[in-house]
């Protein structure tokens, strides 16, 4: 898959923007550290977050953690279908995977995060 | 960080090594689903090194082992193996353990890797006044366990012994691949399969482990870890000492009313336990599922009428089920099947119910 339109964050999540609205997931490094998800609390649509804020809930069977939001806004749609097949975060995580989508409150926000060879590099660094 | 003979191993087979109470141990190779399914349908292979043995011999050994356990070891033949306790005064758990009688003279307690050296202690300061000899050779024993409907094919691939012989809770001494072995047909997953214990050097561990998963492939077998040995054994209902069974909770309690045998002679925790069975018990261990969404664990605070009442002992989302089950103590008046009670998750509280344990029970076809 092509990530050039991806950016992501140090806490392994990505953020992909589409005009105003930025989608949000976690990275195919991060799903691969918490091996098969099983459940997804999802937050509720209209709710509003602040860059940092925690904004879903990932569990695999011996994990939990919540994931970040990168970027504030404004939550317009969450992805339903992780209810009923949170391994498509495994599966696909930058595409059927993806998390939350938000209306971009701050563009600047983005331009902090790593651009897809920056990530890879982090990567390379950490592992 | 304490090392199995069986440690290399883990390493080449790339599995994910964590600390667990001191040792270096593999908490999964493939995923702990994939695990956990594969030791269900076909077969899956554990280092469980790290257990302690703990040897009782001499003239008095049945009466030591009688009266530091709560199980009646009298009934015991050479061979045959009881699942049993270390009690406190008050009825509580030391450690849950199990019982091997080797001859009439000697008894080997398989006990928890945590508690090797408090058993230890704990043993050598109970049993003073007998005419018996203890030794801990927990660090001399490498164990492997073999479990899964496929495990009497694969180990007979290894052995001479006839293994359909040994009945489920029983033990020969045999040769696994020319090295002497107690042979025992037990285990934590709640599917049919082998333990054997053995004294080897590293290299000799290593290759038979490698060896097993070798020979195992034609069966689907795979080496399974540490986060699926914990997932099967709560599939099963099956207790985990710290997390079910501890220091604060009796026999009693902790619903294992059938290895405690009142009536034979004195033991530790008898005269407390004699008394809690005459007055009843306040609360007691049991399953649970969740209705609502969600996946409850171990430390999560629980609710009874909106109090809350104590936490999750054991909780997970089961792999071969497909649903979030657990355990916890309720109040005995509560403990009814299909009893409903909420389970604090993060911000809100989820409504759990009482189901009938154990929650998986395997076919028995042999």
């Amino acid at each position: 898959m092509n990530l050039d339109d991806f950016k992501f964050t140090k806490e392994h999540e990505w953020v992909k923007v589409e005009g105003d609205i930025g989608i949000i997931g976690i990275s195919d490094f991060a799903q691969k550290e918490f091996g098969d998800i099983v459940y997804v609390e999802l937050p509720s649509v209209g709710e509003k977050i602040k860059k940092g804020d925690a904004c879903a809930n990932i569990e695999s069977v011996k994990a939990v953690d919540d994931i970040y939001t990168p970027i504030s806004g404004e939550i317009i749609e969450v992805n339903e279908e992780l209810e009923s097949n949170p391994e498509n975060i495994n599966k696909d995580p930058n595409g059927k995977g993806w998390i939350i989508k938000i209306k971009i409150e701050n563009k600047k926000e983005i331009e902090n995060l790593m651009n897809n060879n920056q990530y890879n590099d982090f990567l390379n660094g950490i592992s | 960080m304490k090392k199995t003979k069986l440690n290399k191993a883990h390493y080449i087979l790339n599995g994910k090594m964590v600390e667990f109470t001191g040792w270096d141990m593999p908490v999964q190779y493939s995923g702990i689903n994939t695990e956990h399914n594969a030791v269900r349908t076909y077969g899956g292979i554990f280092d469980v090194s790290h257990m302690g043995e703990i040897f009782l011999r001499g003239k008095q050994a049945l009466d030591a082992v009688q009266y530091i356990t709560s199980n009646n070891a009298a009934k015991l033949k050479p061979g045959k193996i009881q699942y049993s306790a270390l009690l406190t005064e008050n009825g509580c758990f030391v450690d849950d353990i199990l019982v091997y009688m080797l001859s009439e003279n000697e008894y080997l307690l398989v006990v928890n890797a945590s508690n090797i050296d408090k058993d230890y202690k704990w043993i050598k300061e109970k049993i003073v006044h007998f005419d018996v000899n203890i030794n801990n050779e927990s660090t001399d024993y490498s164990q492997i366990a073999i479990q899964g409907p496929v495990s009497e094919k694969l180990l007979s691939e290894f052995t001479k012994e006839d293994l359909c012989a040994i009945k489920y809770y029983h033990f020969i001494k045999g040769e696994i691949k020319g090295i002497d072995s107690i042979i025992s047909r037990t285990g934590y997953t709640g599917e049919d399969g082998f333990e054997i214990y053995f004294k080897s050097d590293e290299d000799t561990a290593s290759k038979l482990f490698l060896d097993l998963l070798d020979k195992g492939k034609k069966y689907n077998v795979i080496p399974a870890g540490l986060g699926a040995r914990d997932t099967l054994r709560l599939e099963s209902s099956m207790a985990l000492y710290g997390n079910d069974i501890d220091n604060s909770h009796t026999v009693l309690e902790a619903n294992l009313g059938w290895i405690l045998k009142l009536k034979k002679g004195d033991f530790i925790g008898k005269n407390f336990l004699l008394k809690q069975k005459n007055e009843g018990i306040n609360r007691k261990l049991i399953g649970f599922e969740l209705i609502d969404r969600g996946i409850a664990r171990h430390g999560y605070p629980i609710y009874v009428d909106n109090k809350e009442y104590g936490t999750v002992t054991s909780g997970t989302y089961a792999p071969y089920l497909k649903k979030a089950i657990g355990m916890t103590y309720l109040p005995v008046e509560r403990t009814e099947i299909g009893t409903k009670f909420q389970i604090q998750i993060r911000n809100n509280k989820i409504l759990a119910k009482v189901v009938e344990t154990p929650f998986y029970k395997r076919d028995k076809k042999n």
